[in-house]
């Protein structure tokens, strides 16, 4: 009983119950249960996680064509290739271009969604399934429903059919990469998919801001809507805000399945997983340029985390 | 307390869903393993496929397999629309096919990825079409079996082009007039894929130009060749083509449908387009791009070899030696009941009716008369390099010339490695 009360009510009930506890023989076996719930996760980890990356770390300093155990030393060419390669540059600029979209259109569109959801007076859950729903949908298969259906090339795709009726003629959205339609096809596809998800975040956020606020500035006189907006919902997401950035730009870096699925077979619209999914999996299957190029990413990753961490202040704990 | 019990609650329903979802994988596990379908023996072979368009041959291919008694056959539908990819990637690792099917491709053979299926094949040699014999033979030894030679040109509906008062193109020019003049407001005038690669090889040997010589030197970067891709862009932009269709061009869909009256597509298709137009079909070249090139038609297939690297090679050649030389009615079936093939073998060749009258006929006269067979020696990376220049030229607004140089040089790095 008493793990259940002081688990919901305050954190001084659990320092004094601590103590209190009888130690002998729980040392031990606590020991033990860490390692028993613990170690089938550490395990897959290590396996899938921790012995990739130390593989492909090793392997990026070898020439390693075809092969996953190469015997060629080769120092830093491998990432001295990759950086000369304009493709794999190209592809980081494509990235910049998608997140530099991507994450502002989200976070706009996601504290959209949850503003106008937490002002409804009916049907609340269900417009909340309604938005998050898209977010268990896959991005291929949404991918593929971008395709053939919305913004096929034909006069019957419905991006088509809705220009049709204004007179403008069939549009190539994804073939034609002059003017690059693709960009829409592809940010309208993950805002579609993850802006619910988001929305959930803010939502939560935006529940927890204490109504004293409202009224408190309602009495020094701030008009509702854009002045209460600004100067006490938006200030007091500050937390959620930069968390779902951070987050957002994760993403962005991940993005792989609907630049894969939608425009295979281009010199153009590769963001880096995609390159080095052709540089290592493709025909030539270097895994040494490959490898070379994800530690690229990573180390870019890190950087860009690290300066974000220092302006957004994420992490600091304190988000008054 | 409420509170409590409908935690326990909530948590017993996610653990259940959590039992549930853990034996997901475990049911999948048994059914799948490789091991099911007969075979006495207890040895089995992984056969890996591209995803065939028509219909039943999948079904068909594993009826095949089940025939075979010396050993379980596990078939490999590989969807994805980069079968090159997934089957390179796959072939390095433990899980590799016994026996594939792919296009004759030099790399395979230097690094004794196939295995020599000389003798299999020798007995039977002079019953194979000696162009696709060549195609699959290198320092005299011949390393797959050709299961299925695959034409590909144009086909076009013959009351649309009567109608508009337009004859077959025979250049590259009257195909572009033709295409401006079928494009209405409803159908576009003309289709050869999505992402035009299809046409690159015959856009070469239109312009009287190859991919590689007989010295397996570069002979694409030509002047004829550079005036094609200009041409194509043009084409491309002119709002002529119809592009970002549902289905790709090896799909018969856009012309079934009446998206276009002309398509590029190949001999598999036409039982579904003779279905779907009856007579109001014809097929013609592709045209020729300048004054000194010659119509052309691209001879595809596919072939099937035996992994070397395979802990089965012996089986598997076994197996490949019972389906694809000696199990004559499969072949025929193969190549007739699902779409249209021509069978490289003369003497099932002979007896294939289905191609001796009507289109197929002309279907078969293209292929003899204008046909060029794979090259042996021009590899996935030789094309890839070429489907860049595409994209960056006709696509985008790129500059032939440069575009050419830079695939020179991946495509001259890919033979030094090959050739020496």
């Amino acid at each position: 009983m008493s793990t259940t009360t002081t688990r919901g009510v305050a954190r001084p009930a659990s320092a004094q119950a601590s103590p209190a506890r009888p130690r002998r023989g729980l040392r031990g076996s606590s020991t033990f249960n860490f390692w028993l719930f613990t170690s089938p996760f550490l395990i897959g980890l290590t396996v899938f996680v921790y012995v990739p990356i130390g593989w492909s770390l090793w392997l990026s300093f070898f020439e390693a064509r075809f092969t996953v155990t190469p015997s060629k030393f080769v120092g830093f060419d491998n990432y001295w290739q990759m950086l000369q390669d304009s493709k794999f540059t190209g592809s980081l600029v494509t990235f910049t271009v998608f997140a530099a979209f991507i994450v502002p259109a989200t976070w706009a569109l996601s504290l959209g969604l949850a503003l106008l959801v937490n002002r409804l007076r009916f049907m609340k859950a269900f417009f909340r399934s309604v938005f998050f729903l898209p977010t268990a949908c896959s991005y291929v298969a949404a991918a593929l429903v971008w395709k053939m259906s919305m913004f096929s090339g034909v006069r019957f795709g419905l991006m088509n059919t809705i220009l049709g009726w204004f007179g403008v003629e069939n549009i190539a959205w994804l073939a034609n990469p002059d003017p690059p339609w693709y960009w829409l096809v592809i940010v309208t596809l993950r805002l579609w998919l993850q802006a619910g998800f988001y929305m959930i975040l803010f939502l939560a956020a935006l529940q927890n801001i204490p109504p004293e606020l409202y009224e408190a500035a309602a009495i020094d006189g701030a008009k509702p809507g854009w002045q209460t907006f600004r100067h006490i919902t938006l200030p007091q997401l500050r937390a959620t805000s930069t968390a779902v950035i951070l987050l957002l730009v994760i993403a962005a870096y991940q993005a792989f399945d609907e630049f894969f699925n939608l425009l295979a077979k281009t010199t153009w619209g590769r963001p880096p997983l995609v390159e080095l999914y052709y540089t290592a999996l493709g025909e030539s299957q270097d895994y040494g340029e490959g490898s070379a190029g994800a530690v690229i990413l990573t180390l870019l990753i890190l950087i860009v985390t690290l300066v974000q961490g220092k302006f957004l202040g994420f992490g600091r704990g304190d988000d008054k | 307390m409420s509170a409590m019990s409908s935690n326990w609650d909530r948590r017993s329903v996610l653990r259940a869903a959590a039992g549930l979802a853990a034996l997901g994988p475990l049911a999948a596990c048994g059914s799948n393993n490789g091991r099911s379908g007969g075979g006495s023996s207890g040895k089995s072979i992984k056969q890996y496929f591209h995803a065939y368009g028509e219909a039943g041959v999948e079904d068909a291919l594993k009826r095949y397999a089940k025939g075979y008694d010396k050993a379980a056959v596990n078939t490999q539908w590989i969807t994805s629309a980069d079968y090159e990819s997934k089957l390179f990637s796959a072939l390095l690792t433990d899980n590799a096919p016994d026996v594939f099917e792919f296009h004759p491709q030099i790399q395979l053979i230097k690094s004794g990825q196939v295995a020599d299926l000389s003798d299999i094949i020798d007995p039977v040699k002079s019953d194979f079409n000696p162009a696709d014999i060549a195609s699959h033979t290198v320092d005299g030894k011949i390393y797959g079996v050709r299961m299925i030679d695959d034409p590909q040109f144009f086909f076009y509906r013959k009351s649309v082009l009567e109608k508009a008062k337009i004859q077959p193109p025979t250049t590259l020019d009257e195909l572009m007039e033709a295409a401006a003049k079928l494009t209405t407001g409803k159908v576009k005038g003309l289709f050869i894929g999505n992402d035009l690669h299809a046409v690159i090889n015959p856009l070469i040997w239109s312009s009287g130009a190859d991919t590689l010589d007989a010295k397996n030197q570069i002979a694409y970067h030509t002047e004829g060749v550079k005036e094609g891709i200009k041409k194509m862009r043009q084409l491309f932009t002119s709002g002529h083509l119809l592009l970002d269709a549902p289905t790709d061009y090896w799909d018969p869909s856009a012309i079934v449908q009446g998206l276009t009256p002309i398509q590029f597509c190949g001999m598999w298709a036409m039982p579904v387009m003779q279905k779907a137009l009856g007579d109001d079909l014809g097929i013609f070249p592709f045209p020729k791009v300048t004054d000194s090139g010659k119509q052309s038609v691209v001879n595809g297939g596919w072939s099937m070899f035996v992994n070397a690297k395979g802990k089965n090679a012996d089986l598997a050649k076994e197996y490949v030696k019972w389906l694809w030389i000696d199990q004559k009615k499969y072949q025929e079936d193969f190549a007739l009941s699902y779409g249209f093939h021509i069978p490289p073998r003369a003497s099932i060749a002979a007896s294939a009716t289905k191609l001796k009258t009507g289109l197929p006929a002309e279907g078969v006269k293209l292929f003899n008369d204008f046909g060029h067979f794979d090259n042996i020696g021009w590899t996935q990376a030789m094309i890839t390099a070429l489907e860049d220049v595409f994209a960056n030229c006709v696509r985008k607004n790129g500059d032939p010339e440069a575009e050419l140089s830079k695939a020179d040089t991946t495509v001259n790095r890919e033979l030094k490695k090959l050739f020496g």
